[in-house]
């Protein structure tokens, strides 16, 4: 190598590094600094408040709802999308990836045109007595429709990929539908599910903008982790945000450290190569004709 | 069939039927009031502000986000597999958390003396971390699969590495690189909770259009929030499409 290449390689993982490092590992290092600057107490004694406490179990009751829901749903709509032909199928594809691209505030708005109490569909669950917008119901819904590209965008290209050779063998051996999907399907597409589940738990974990429109912020009572640290910060109890955001941080390392580990164990080479923005970004092809000629 | 039918349900109640909702509410006063919405004062310097930044922030992405992508793939360095897990923290950390640590870097009690908190300049901060991942992901893998013989050869031949990134290098990364400038850009348009702390949210200053629309959805006014809503979904599908359109222009034009 010579002393000018050298020299540029040196120069590009430096300004490469440094940016990382000013936007990335020291702004995240420095909230373990922040939480823990006056001690240990401050920060537990907000986590253990009672609103606290409220908040964490109510994002735990959010993601349990919204992640399942999707997970069944969400491995449903890859099968259709991938293994039937249909008028409309381009469309509702395309609808997929709805949630990337518009923004939180305006999903939440979304989800007050419909389920709001002065509207048709809400005002008719408001009169059989279901709060749903300003309340929790609500708040699952944003987080459901937040994380619902996840699992199937992970699990498409999985069953694009399979095919159906061994699904057909299967029934002609007299297998059931539901026994070819719990035997054969699903064992394949195993870690894309995974891959899919752990992705749409991070997002569901930290939703803010949608689950903040639609819930009305009433502290003890429509408050998650995230609008928590929102609320402790404009409260002027900065300890208390700090935690709570420490709490999150730690929970998206573990996310983090999850997905580097489904990547390596995954055993399907074009869900596993790439995380999200990848797969995200190049289309799956819908060309059945395609995968029927190989 | 069954199955069908669940799936299509699923998207049209939690997805299709709010989204569509939201168009048909932008209409409610007619086409003037949707003009008046989006012509107000206070939601044109929002969105101006917002697209101004994420173009900005799209730039900078495309420079940096390849500089890693590359940094990550040809050199070796110690701790490389950390530096690459990192990458994807934007996506995992929850965007207020995200604003949050910005605040307490670049915030008023600033440890090293940067205080751009309350500034336009926080706006394309904020953007920067949670656009990270999307061109460096984007072009990592097809940076992985080039072949190097054609880098090679032009070595030999005295090509300088400028002249083989720029010849040989660019050309193939570029349709990664515009896809993920695109996603970039759909998501720093819409971007929220990242902005909310750090920003400080002042109206004709810092208020992005998300920040706006929040507003009007608290002050009950639906119907402006819908049409600015439906304004930034046009931005962003046009821009997605001027993307992908520059990208097929670009492989035609190396083709002939």
């Amino acid at each position: 190598m010579t002393e000018a290449s050298r020299l540029s390689r040196y120069s590009l993982r430096f300004v490469a590094l440094f940016y990382l490092a000013a936007l990335l590992m020291i702004p995240v290092a420095i909230i373990f600094y922040r939480t823990f600057q006056h001690g240990l107490s401050e920060p537990i004694d907000a986590l253990t408040s009672p609103e606290g406490m409220h908040a964490f179990w109510l994002t735990m009751l959010c993601v349990g709802i919204a992640v399942p829901l999707n997970t069944v749903f969400g491995v449903t709509t890859a099968l259709v999308l991938v293994r039937q032909k249909f008028i409309g199928r381009g469309f509702f594809n395309s609808l997929i990836d709805l949630p990337f691209a518009i923004s939180p505030v305006v999903i939440g708005l979304s989800l007050i045109l419909i389920y709001g109490p002065n509207e048709a569909v809400g005002g008719w669950f408001m009169d059989n007595g279901i709060q749903i917008i300003f309340s929790v119901p609500g708040m699952v819904l944003a987080t459901v429709f937040v994380s619902l590209p996840f699992v199937v965008r992970e699990v498409m290209p999985v069953l694009q990929e399979i095919g159906t050779e061994q699904e057909q063998a299967a029934e002609t051996l007299g297998a059931s539908p539901w026994q070819t999907f719990w035997r054969i399907t699903l064992p394949s597409i195993r870690w894309g599910v995974t891959y899919g589940v752990v992705l749409a738990t991070a997002r569901a974990l930290g939703e803010f903008g949608a689950v903040s429109v639609v819930s009305g912020k009433i502290t003890g009572q429509t408050e998650t982790l995230p609008l928590f640290v929102q609320s402790e910060f404009q409260n002027f109890k900065v300890e208390g945000a700090y935690a709570a955001a420490l709490v999150l941080a730690i929970l998206a390392l573990v996310v983090l450290f999850g997905m580097s580990r489904i990547q390596r164990r995954s055993d399907v080479s074009v869900a596993g190569q790439v995380p999200a923005a990848a797969t995200m970004a190049e289309d799956v092809p819908l060309d059945p004709d395609k995968k029927e000629n190989n | 069939m069954l199955t069908r039918g669940v799936a299509m349900m699923w998207l049209s109640v939690i997805v299709l039927i709010p989204v569509a909702a939201v168009v048909l509410r932008s209409l409610d006063g007619g086409l003037s009031a949707f003009w008046d919405a989006i012509s107000a004062p206070e939601a044109q310097s929002a969105i101006k502000l917002t697209f101004i930044s994420s173009l900005i922030v799209v730039a900078i992405n495309i420079v940096m986000g390849t500089m890693i992508a590359w940094v990550l793939v040809r050199d070796e360095f110690p701790g490389k597999r950390y530096v690459n897990a990192i990458i994807d923290l934007p996506f995992a950390l929850p965007t207020i958390v995200a604003g949050l640590t910005l605040l307490a870097l670049y915030g008023a009690d600033s440890p090293i003396g940067v205080h751009i908190a309350y500034t336009k300049a926080a706006v394309v901060l904020a953007l920067l971390f949670v656009t990270l991942p999307f061109v460096v992901r984007a072009v990592q893998p097809v940076l992985l699969e080039l072949d190097r013989d054609m880098e090679e050869a032009a070595a030999s031949l005295g090509a300088s590495n400028v002249r083989i990134f720029r010849s040989i290098v660019l050309p193939n990364l570029t349709p990664a690189i515009l896809a993920g400038a695109a996603l970039a850009f759909a998501r720093a348009i819409g971007e929220f909770g990242s902005l909310v702390l750090l920003t400080g949210n002042i109206p004709f200053k810092t208020q992005v259009a998300s920040v706006y629309i929040f507003g009007r959805i608290e002050s009950n006014n639906t119907t402006a929030a819908a049409a600015v809503s439906v304004l930034l979904l046009v931005l962003s599908v046009a821009m997605l499409f001027a993307f992908q359109l520059f990208s097929y222009w670009r492989t035609r034009h190396d083709r002939g």
